[in-house]
């Protein structure tokens, strides 16, 4: 006998599954609010605002990192950015990249590279230094 | 025994906002936009990172960002960031909106005219600096 509807499957393997990909999913949605804001003020700062990058340097950094407001701006959008990014690239390595292994060691170089970005930019930001040089 | 049941396609199927039409191509333009971003911010950490070093390598790295070439790459560059979150914000209306999926035609729209609205004077004012110092209205 076929029935029209597919029979009902097995619990045990949705129990097992995680919820991972949910909660990037929603992560996604999440940040992508605070960012629209976070990077459209950014460049709208940096480059249009008062004459755009033309006036940027050195002193104009150590002026804006004075302030912890722009710290935490800035501390903040480089989480939030490389976060959202690092999962969008994930995502298209799993949709694009077909062999097992090129799949693994892709998300292992993104995995990497995006720690690396963060804990660099981290670091800058805390252990800027306005009196250097 | 288990039996498979047959999944009827069609071949331009209902109800589906990715394929073909705005919503493919607003979704391959998110992609898009969002890696060249991603590729971008790694560069822009790192450059950043150089006022680590010393304020003159920081300068002289920052003084690129003011030729007229990489000024017109900022000008994708915003074009692309502003994109991807206006479009970014219509996948979420998609999402959590109960009318979303059914205006998603016309969010499309509007989208795209909130992106020329704002590009315009965007564009004017990031090339502004450029087209002076090349047709020498500055001293």
């Amino acid at each position: 006998m076929s029935s029209p509807l597919a029979a009902p499957r097995s619990q045990t393997r949705n129990k097992q599954r995680s919820n991972f990909e949910l909660y990037g999913w929603l992560f996604m949605r999440v940040s992508g609010i605070v960012l629209v804001f976070l990077v459209l003020g950014h460049l709208f700062i940096m480059n249009i605002l008062d004459g755009g990058v033309q006036r940027i340097n050195f002193a104009f950094v150590a002026g804006r990192w004075s302030s912890p407001f722009w710290q935490v701006w800035d501390l903040s959008m480089l989480w939030l950015a490389m976060l959202h990014g690092g999962n969008g690239m994930r995502t298209i390595i799993n949709d694009y990249a077909e062999r097992d292994q090129t799949r693994f060691w892709l998300k292992m170089l993104l995995y990497v590279a995006t720690v690396f970005i963060i804990v660099l930019g981290t670091l800058v930001i805390f252990t800027f230094d306005p009196t250097l040089g | 025994m288990a039996t498979k049941t047959p999944v009827s396609l069609t071949a331009t199927p209902i109800g589906t906002l990715y394929r073909g039409g705005e919503g493919m191509w607003t979704w391959v333009l998110q992609r898009i936009t969002g890696v060249s971003v991603f590729f971008f911010l790694f560069v822009h950490v790192l450059d950043t990172a150089l006022v680590r070093v010393s304020p003159e390598a920081y300068d002289t790295v920052i003084a690129t960002y003011k030729t007229p070439i990489v000024a017109l790459l900022e000008v994708g560059l915003v074009g692309a960031v502003l994109y991807h979150a206006l479009n970014g914000i219509r996948i979420i209306l998609i999402d959590f909106w109960s009318r979303g999926p059914r205006v998603q035609k016309q969010m499309t729209w509007v989208i795209a005219a909130i992106w020329l609205v704002v590009m315009v004077p965007g564009v004017f004012f990031m090339l502004k600096h450029s087209v002076e110092a090349l047709f020498g209205s500055t001293s």
